[in-house]
């Protein structure tokens, strides 16, 4: 018995040699561009969507000229869990693997929880969708491609008085979430501008009864519930919402924009609205390409929630990486620092719109898209550009 | 008064609702420790567990009554693999071991289903009867609001009668009073203990039809809250006494519910409540409602 465990440990030790020696002879120039996103927990099903989207570029742009060199980009992937004390662990990992640059995260929280771990190790992250002010602020590392939660939470606002004609909003957010509660303070300053009454409410971590909180929401007399709350929750309160009979619009943020969540209001009475970077239609080549890249391996189609749906994260995972290719070029370098002084000055026509970064490192913005749920088709319907 | 109800039934219904399931996996973990002194933390995480089987079944296109089938019988069997493999051969060490064990079990079963899941959220399937939308006195719900109460209340009567009139009734009383003895006077202990295993894991899998009707979404981490939660609903009766389990988690399902209607500043202490709860009963009467004082015997 011994001998066998001990063949079977030699054997182990042999391949783990020949696994080493397949990877050292390539002999390839390589640039790798850090992939910090979660795969599981409360946004997984968000991350993979971005990852998608990177993964899409990858495959369209597998390679950028560095001084008349060519270099593989090859992408590395590290999982932040969706949670803040998984994010420096996640970040860590990355550094080791000493990427040039950092996508990501889906998820404002988990980006501000690895910001220091980036900036310490000097390498440049370009955050794909993370809405909240504090991931750039003060931060020279830090870049930015999406729209910010002061811009985000004052279009709803907008689009809660101007559409729906609200003139009392609810409120509910994640306890102890920078994404959900940065959003909503936004949201409550713009609409008690607008001269609308704001209540607020928040629930606690893996909470999955709504119920009571939709009543309270009905009690109050809300014309519109706005809910900046991670897809798993969202998922929750459209079911609930309905099997509630409570028939008040449900405004959603840009993490809202998942399938799932529009799949999950098929055959019910849901008005839903969300906010977005990209609609479905902006660019028909750019969609043909990706939806038949997605159809090609089922991997790819799991991943993005079992169909060719196109998500705007994905979009933006897409555009992210793009900038990220055209900061390497700029540089003319794989070093990380050198690619941190080049983003500042990068500008790209991406599928989401043209990208260049402002004084703090966001990108110059000025509308988002309106999508409504079709209850019918489970598509996402096109509403309106709504400036701030 | 009335008008108070009326206005609040919506509460109360979500409470009872949420109340009843947490009994069905209160009973589980209180039998288990009348029987063997030991708190089966993995009680949750079976219960998630079968949560995912209803979906993969689903999913694996079995119609609906196979399905249901499928999830008591695979739980059940679930969780007397569980004491098969990781408490059995601890009988006999001391009951942190076995304790520890049950920590360990819950953590495979978490991760085993993060694998499984690939971590994102899966929707549980609709069951027609159970999601079928009623009004109660201008209340909107679903129907499992409805039947949830009724049918913990049916299946908690069975048991009592069971363990009051049955032969494996008297020999798990007999058991939970004394260990040693019992087996000195011919019961046969590790069936008795399966079969506790068997009552628990079952009423969990009607637990979790119920639960995962009212809140379609599951995660690898499902099984945490309302494990947590219906665990102090059996210590708050009395761990070790049925309807002391029962009794205490429709208390803890209505308070919470209660507490997340009473207003903006109140919403954010819901769970913070539960816990108190087991505090205060700690603290007020360890043996909880219905618990019996344990008398050493020298």
């Amino acid at each position: 018995m011994k001998k066998v465990i001990a063949l079977v440990l030699a054997m182990l030790m042999v391949f783990a040699l020949c696994a080493c020696g397949g990877n050292g002879d390539s002999g390839e120039k390589v640039v790798k561009i850090g992939v910090y996103e979660p795969q599981t927990g409360a946004n997984g099903a968000g991350g993979k969507q971005e990852i998608l989207g990177m993964e899409y570029a990858n495959a369209m742009c597998p390679t950028v000229d560095i001084n008349g060199e060519t270099y593989k980009i090859e992408l590395v992937m590290a999982d932040n869990e969706s949670a803040n004390e998984k994010a420096v662990s996640a970040a860590t990992e990355l550094i080791a693997e000493g990427v040039s640059v950092v996508l990501g995260s889906y998820g404002s929280g988990v980006s501000i929880a690895a910001s220091d771990t980036f900036k310490e190790a000097g390498v440049p992250a370009i955050g794909v969708t993370c809405t909240n002010p504090q991931v750039t602020e003060g931060n020279d590392h830090y870049f930015r491609i999406c729209f910010l939660d002061p811009f985000q939470g004052t279009v709803h606002a907008n689009f809660a008085k101007e559409s729906l004609k609200a003139s009392t909003v609810y409120c509910l957010g994640e306890l102890g979430n920078d994404y959900d509660q940065g959003l909503i303070n936004y949201f409550k300053e713009a609409a008690e501008d607008l001269g609308m009454k704001v209540v607020t409410e928040s629930f606690p971590k893996d909470n999955s009864d709504f119920t009571s909180y939709l009543n309270n929401a009905k009690k109050e007399g809300a014309e519109a519930i706005f809910a900046p709350v991670s897809i798993q929750y969202a998922q929750l309160i459209v079911e609930q919402a309905d099997a509630q009979g409570v028939e008040i619009p449900l405004l959603g943020s840009d993490t809202w924009d998942n399938n799932t969540i529009v799949g999950a209001t098929v055959g019910k009475s849901t008005e839903l609205y969300v906010s977005t970077f990209y609609a479905e239609g902006g660019n028909p080549e750019f969609e043909a390409g990706i939806k038949e890249w997605m159809n090609a391996d089922a991997a790819r189609l799991e991943k993005n929630g079992g169909n060719d749906m196109l998500s705007a994260v994905t979009v933006m995972g897409y555009d992210a990486y793009m900038v990220a290719v055209e900061a390497i070029k700029a540089a003319g370098s794989t070093d990380a620092a050198a690619v941190m002084a080049a983003l500042p000055g990068v500008t790209f026509e991406g599928i989401s719109g043209a990208i260049s970064f402002n004084d703090i490192g966001d990108a110059n913005r000025d509308s988002a898209f309106i999508k409504s749920a079709n209850t019918e088709t489970g598509a996402w319907d096109f509403v309106a550009v709504q400036k701030a | 008064m009335i008008d108070f109800l009326h206005n609040n039934l919506q509460y109360l219904l979500s409470g009872i609702s949420v109340g009843g399931q947490y009994a069905l996996i209160a009973i589980g973990y209180t039998m288990v420790y009348g029987i063997l002194r030991l708190i089966n933390f993995a009680h949750g995480d079976v219960f998630m567990v079968a949560g995912l089987i209803m979906i993969y079944a689903i999913a694996g296109g079995l119609p609906m009554w196979a399905a249901i089938i499928l999830v008591l019988v695979f739980t059940v069997a679930l969780g007397v693999a569980i004491e098969k493999v990781a408490y059995k051969p601890l009988r006999s060490a001391p009951r942190m071991s076995v304790m520890i064990s049950a920590i360990g079990v819950s953590y495979l079963l978490q991760n085993c289903a993060l694998y499984f899941t690939g971590g994102l959220p899966r929707t549980y399937p609709v069951i027609p009867l159970l999601t079928r939308k009623v009004t109660i006195w201008g209340a909107t719900t679903k129907m499992v609001t409805v039947i949830t109460p009724v049918l913990t209340l049916i299946l908690v009567v069975v048991l009592v009668l069971l363990i009051k009139y049955t032969k494996i009734g008297m020999a798990m009383r007999a058991v939970s009073k004394d260990f040693e003895t019992s087996q000195l006077m011919g019961i046969k202990i590790n069936s008795v203990i399966s079969f506790t295993f068997i009552i628990g894991c079952f009423l969990a899998a009607v637990g979790s039809l119920l639960y995962f009707s009212n809140y379609q979404t599951v995660v690898p981490t499902s099984g945490a809250m309302p494990g947590l939660k219906a665990f102090v609903a059996a210590v708050f009766g009395g761990i070790g006494s049925i309807p002391g389990a029962v009794i205490g988690a429709f208390i803890i399902g209505i308070c919470e519910n209660i507490i997340k209607g009473a207003g903006q500043n109140w919403t954010i202490f819901s769970d913070a409540f539960t816990f108190v709860l087991l505090i205060v009963i700690l603290l007020v009467k360890p043996t909880g409602i219905f618990g019996e004082k344990a008398t050493d015997k020298v």
